[in-house]
């Protein structure tokens, strides 16, 4: 095992791993939304972005729509995907055993998969666009105005979520009905809208996160498979339901992702994250930020 | 003197071994035969490994979403020592079934031993076993991510290699009439009662004196080394191995796949499920197969989502109920699957 070492690209990787991070927070932040409210594991929230990457693929590479036009678009196409699958799908499993949901995601995982893999091909598709060649550097460090886009944009819709359950009425009722669902219907709240809400928010953080990714990621039928397993790993790190939590873990997956593939060699990096995983899993099941009881 | 009592699921297992055993005779002159073995050999194959799930996922109540990890570590362990020292997979199945039995202990021992249950339990052998693809794939003194082949030597017996596919399905009929002999026992003994009882409640259970940790473990271990042989049989069958075929997603959910479906924690579940839905998939394969590879897994992925919504209790619970609403009139007073909440 030969370990090269530079300065450079050390500090390439870090700036990287930043960036990518944060888009993986926000795929993230809708699995932990989700996950928080409902304590449903939805293992199909990968194949959700990679729905939501074709979605865009089509719509700029046929429609020509500018890739970061298309956020709203995009938005309310995976909520009403999200709304409807939670509806038909998850709404009448809500009170079984977790099991059952969880197999239940797993079907729908691998229907989506296979579906996109029957219309589209496995072939990978890319999208060539302006905003990967257009390039700012720091010194050595150099990186395209696309990714410097999607992790601002990230934050923002972080941040305007975070908003979102703190100050609005719908907000308070989806925090509401996470701590206590029957305790929330007590006082007038509607749990099974507001589960449809969230639901469908989670799921539309994925479709904004498809819109800031088709610039530098590729889309394929398997894509939602690794993302969506990293988006757990995300949630782990940082506490279910915990926002905030899933920013942190987002940068310390994609740092891990890119700091981790510049100094091991082959996807030892990736090895690495499983193995975080499942410590985390094992020892702070509560997430990194919160301190046990 | 004694009179040797045979149990009716002891008697029909034996009915149903010896049925299977008679088909490759009857199929000797269809020109065809060698597809439909292979298909039957398909369903021994995962009727076995689903069962062998069966023990942790029904009996223990303990949902593995990673048991592919077991299915590559016995594939890959006596693949190597095949290829690379010539010895013999029959000999290279003790070693899988040692290292197996020990990955399963390490296993068992650090998710109960820190209480794992559930969600979290399946998510942690799901990040396992996709760990494992990425360990493998960067070991190259085990073929990386292109895999291990096995050498066609001709047809050696010794070898775990035949002409044709009566041999093998000869060896996987054995391991599936086994695994239901060993479930048929499971199902009235202490040790399957106890695996019962801490599923269903585990502080009762504790509080009754089942070692709920112990039991726990042995069922993981049992169930390793069930599917590690599995996984042997598997890379002598397919001849080819890589990392994402032995231990990713695919093989993971399909082993539980039929269990699920067939009836959780049921002596006949894995069996029943894969005998309805693998030929199903495998014509949905040959119909579709060039145009459209994922058939099997588009069709598996449906029927799960089917079975969760409207018969949580797979085909042998809705037969169980049918059974008690129509025609015993009995009220129904144990579930199969387990309730965690």
């Amino acid at each position: 095992m030969d370990i090269t070492f530079s300065l450079p690209l050390l500090l390439q990787s870090v700036v990287s791993g930043v960036f990518l991070g944060g888009v993986f927070a926000l795929i993230a932040t809708g699995l932990t939304l989700i996950w928080g409210v409902m304590k449903i594991i939805n293992f199909a929230h990968g194949e959700f972005l990679m729905v939501g990457l074709y979605l865009v693929y089509f719509l700029v590479t046929k429609l020509g729509i500018n890739p970061y036009l298309t956020i709203p678009i995009n938005f309310i196409f995976l909520f009403l995907i999200g709304a409807l699958i939670f509806r038909v799908n998850i709404q009448p499993v809500l009170k079984d055993p977790v099991m059952n949901q969880i197999l239940l995601t797993v079907g729908l995982m691998l229907v989506l998969q296979n579906l996109a893999l029957l219309f589209f091909s496995a072939t990978p598709l890319t999208y060539d666009n302006i905003y990967n060649r257009i390039t700012y550097s720091i010194g050595p460090i150099v990186f395209p105005l696309a990714n410097v886009l999607a992790f601002i944009g990230s934050l923002i819709v972080i941040l305007l979520l975070g908003l979102f359950l703190n100050r609005t009425d719908t907000g308070r009722a989806i925090r509401a009905a996470s701590q206590n669902s029957e305790a929330a219907t007590l006082m007038g709240i509607d749990v099974s809208r507001t589960y449809l809400i969230a639901f469908g928010i989670g799921s539309g953080c994925v479709g904004i996160a498809a819109s800031l990714m088709i610039t530098f990621y590729y889309v394929s039928p398997t894509v939602g498979g690794f993302l969506g397993l990293i988006a757990f790993i995300i949630v782990v790190l940082g506490g279910m339901g915990n926002i905030a939590g899933a920013l942190i873990g987002g940068l310390i997956i994609g740092l891990g992702e890119t700091v981790g593939a510049a100094l091991l060699p082959g996807s030892f990096s990736r090895l690495l994250t499983f193995l975080i995983f499942i410590f985390v899993l094992l020892f702070r099941p509560e997430g990194i930020l919160r301190r046990g009881e | 003197m004694r009179r040797i009592k045979i149990s009716q699921p002891v008697l029909i297992v034996i009915i149903v071994g010896i049925l299977f055993a008679i088909i490759p005779v009857c199929l000797k002159n269809l020109p065809t035969k060698d597809y439909y073995l292979h298909i039957i050999i398909l369903i021994l194959l995962y009727a076995y490994l689903s069962s062998a799930w069966n023990i942790l996922g029904g009996y223990a109540g303990q949902h593995s979403l990673g048991n592919a990890l077991y299915l590559g570590a016995g594939a890959y362990t006596s693949t190597y020592l095949f290829v690379k020292f010539n010895i013999t997979p029959w000999i290279g199945l003790v070693f899988a079934s040692a290292f197996c039995a020990l990955l399963g202990w390490v296993i068992g021992y650090i998710c109960f031993r820190y209480g794992l249950k559930g969600g979290y339990f399946a998510l942690v052998t799901i990040a396992l076993a996709e760990a494992a693809v990425y360990l493998i794939t960067n070991i190259k003194q085990l073929g990386g991510a292109m895999g291990l082949e096995v050498k066609w030597l001709g047809n050696k017996p010794l070898l775990m290699q035949f002409d044709g596919k009566v041999g093998y399905y000869y060896i996987v009929l054995v391991l599936a009439v086994f695994v239901l002999f060993l479930l048929t026992w499971l199902d009235r003994s202490r040790f399957g009662y106890s695996l019962v009882a801490v599923r269903e409640n585990e502080t009762a259970a504790e509080a009754l004196g089942v070692n709920s940790m112990r039991v726990k473990i042995l069922a993981n271990v049992i169930s390793a080394i069930l599917t590690g042989i599995g996984g042997v049989f598997f890379a002598q069958y397919f001849t080819y191995i890589h990392p994402r075929l032995v231990f990713g997603e695919g093989p993971s959910v399909q082993i539980l796949l039929f269990s699920i479906i067939g009836g959780l924690g049921t002596i006949w579940g894995g069996a029943l499920g894969s005998l309805i839905l693998i030929p199903i998939a495998e014509i949905a394969r040959a119909q579709l197969g060039g145009a459209f590879a994922g058939a099997p897994l588009l069709f598996y992925g449906s029927i799960l989502m089917v079975v969760m919504l409207f018969m949580p209790n797979g085909f042998l619970g809705l037969l169980q109920s049918f059974y008690r609403k129509y025609i015993s009139h009995e009220k129904s007073v144990y579930t199969v699957r387990p309730r965690e909440r």
